[in-house]
């Protein structure tokens, strides 16, 4: 079953994706095989925080992991809706989720 | 330093990396360099010593293994082939036991920076520390390549790099009688923070949120510490501007619930952990696509004759970042690189079954 996510970008655009739930993805994975900005340096494991995103939407989603809060401490622009799309499943319950992509670089 | 309670202590930076095997700075001369001592660098030792072929690793880290012993030896890997199971640091000292019969050489603890190529068509391999290595061939095992400081994304931040802005904590003598802010909330911000409360002038901490991440016994000590007034601790707060003319004169810092604050100082130093980037390899005129080096799946040589490029580290199409998928990599790269280490020799393909293991003696 496939469910429909929004992602806007860092240009403000937004990419409406359609998303697998039975194929053990996560944020991270899906915005990559979109080809979106989304590095995921790491490849999923909550050490490089390349995929850092915001959540815009209401969903509510499992606590993050240790792991996931160490390395959002180190991260920057982390706002309190800040999550690691590596570390977000992508499940049925997701329909409808909104993401946004945390800046990278400079402050402006 | 206090040990740190956290998985990824990787991502916390050391004060004074361990001595490699090489600090003699004399230069070491072997048939393939392997950067990178993670698994696929390791297993590429004994294919390569299957054809006589001589080894010498290089890795910024300072023990062997990679991602597997820096972050995750405790964690089962079921994807190998013949184990069912085994744990991220036991397949590194399996691997270690294999490779030993032959003898390969290790610089630990340094990073690989300069690659060049000598007239008589080797290369030649510096480190940061000063460690020369040559080969005919050099094999790029890097992974996700080295880990380096977090940089807060200042605009100008690099403008005074090592004018006031350090991102590790070298010689603490530097803040002596110094006024100095450190940034960030985990156990390096922490520990730094105690020890250079009594070697600085003035010493602030400087923290995006209200609680630490870090181990509960130096949280509690900073804590102490501020109580006393010897630290100056800023909470819901970041660093948001530098200034200064030739060096570092002053931060400004941004509050949450308050206006933001000047301060002149002498040093920052942000610590925000390290993050993979691909380093000075990104400089080597390797073909490189999103952070990967591109490699011909015949042999997995890269754009430049006898340098490869194997595991994570590199590209093609339909590659996937597997351990096993690196360990063939690493095999049929040796194959190719025999031509270089003995032109004009004979290559023979022998089974481990019928010929056993022939060491290499050093």
């Amino acid at each position: 079953m496939d469910i429909t996510v929004t992602v806007l970008d860092r240009k403000g655009v937004r990419h409406p994706l359609q998303a697998p739930t039975d194929m053990n993805m996560n944020m991270m994975e899906l915005c990559r095989s979109y080809e979106l900005p989304v590095e995921g340096t790491c490849g999923g494991m909550a050490l490089c925080a390349s995929c850092h995103l915001y959540v815009l939407s209401d969903h509510e989603l499992p606590a993050p992991s240790d792991d996931e809060l160490n390395m959002l401490d180190s991260a920057f622009f982390v706002q309190d809706n800040s999550r690691l799309g590596c570390q977000i499943k992508i499940v049925p319950e997701l329909e409808g989720l909104e993401v946004e992509l945390a800046p990278v670089g400079l402050v402006t | 330093m206090s040990s740190s309670t956290h998985d990824s202590n990787v991502l916390l930076p050391t004060a004074t990396p361990p001595p490699s095997d090489a600090t003699d700075a004399g230069q070491i001369d072997t048939d393939i360099l392997i950067i990178g001592a993670g698994p696929v660098g390791l297993f590429a030792v004994f294919e390569a010593g299957l054809l006589k072929m001589r080894c010498h690793l290089v890795d910024v880290l300072p023990q062997v293994g990679g991602q597997l012993s820096e972050i995750y030896p405790k964690k089962p890997i079921y994807d190998i082939p013949g184990y069912p199971s085994v744990l991220a640091g036991d397949l590194v000292q399996n691997l270690m036991k294999q490779i030993e019969p032959f003898h390969p050489g290790f610089t630990l603890g340094e990073r690989a920076e300069k690659l060049e190529r000598l007239d008589d068509g080797r290369w030649q391999l510096s480190t940061e520390r000063g460690s020369v290595l040559r080969a005919p061939v050099v094999f790029i095992a890097g992974g996700l390549g080295c880990f380096e400081p977090r940089k807060p994304p200042l605009a100008n931040i690099e403008r005074f790099e090592d004018r006031g802005v350090e991102y590790f904590v070298r010689n603490p003598e530097l803040y002596r009688n110094k006024r100095v802010v450190i940034a960030g909330g985990g156990d390096s911000a922490l520990d730094w923070s105690i020890f250079l409360a009594d070697v600085a002038d003035e010493l602030t901490l400087v923290h995006r949120r209200t609680d630490f991440r870090g181990a509960p016994d130096s949280v509690e000590k900073v804590l102490e510490l501020a109580n006393a007034g010897r630290i100056k601790l800023i909470t819901n707060a970041q660093v948001v501007g530098l200034h200064g003319t030739s060096v570092l004169q002053g931060v400004q810092i941004a509050q949450d619930n308050a206006d933001a604050i000047d301060l002149d100082i002498d040093h920052f130093v942000p610590l925000f952990g390290l993050t993979p980037k691909l380093g000075p390899i990104a400089e080597w005129g390797l073909q490189i696509d999103k952070g990967a080096i591109e490699v011909n799946t015949f042999d997995y040589s890269t754009n430049v004759p006898g340098i490869f490029a194997v595991g994570d580290i590199n590209t093609y199409p339909g590659k996937l970042k597997l351990i096993l998928c690196g360990f063939h990599e690493a095999t049929l790269a040796c194959q190719s690189a025999f031509e270089f280490v003995f032109p004009g020799q004979k290559r023979s393909f022998k089974y481990t079954t019928v010929t056993g293991i022939e060491g290499i003696s050093v």
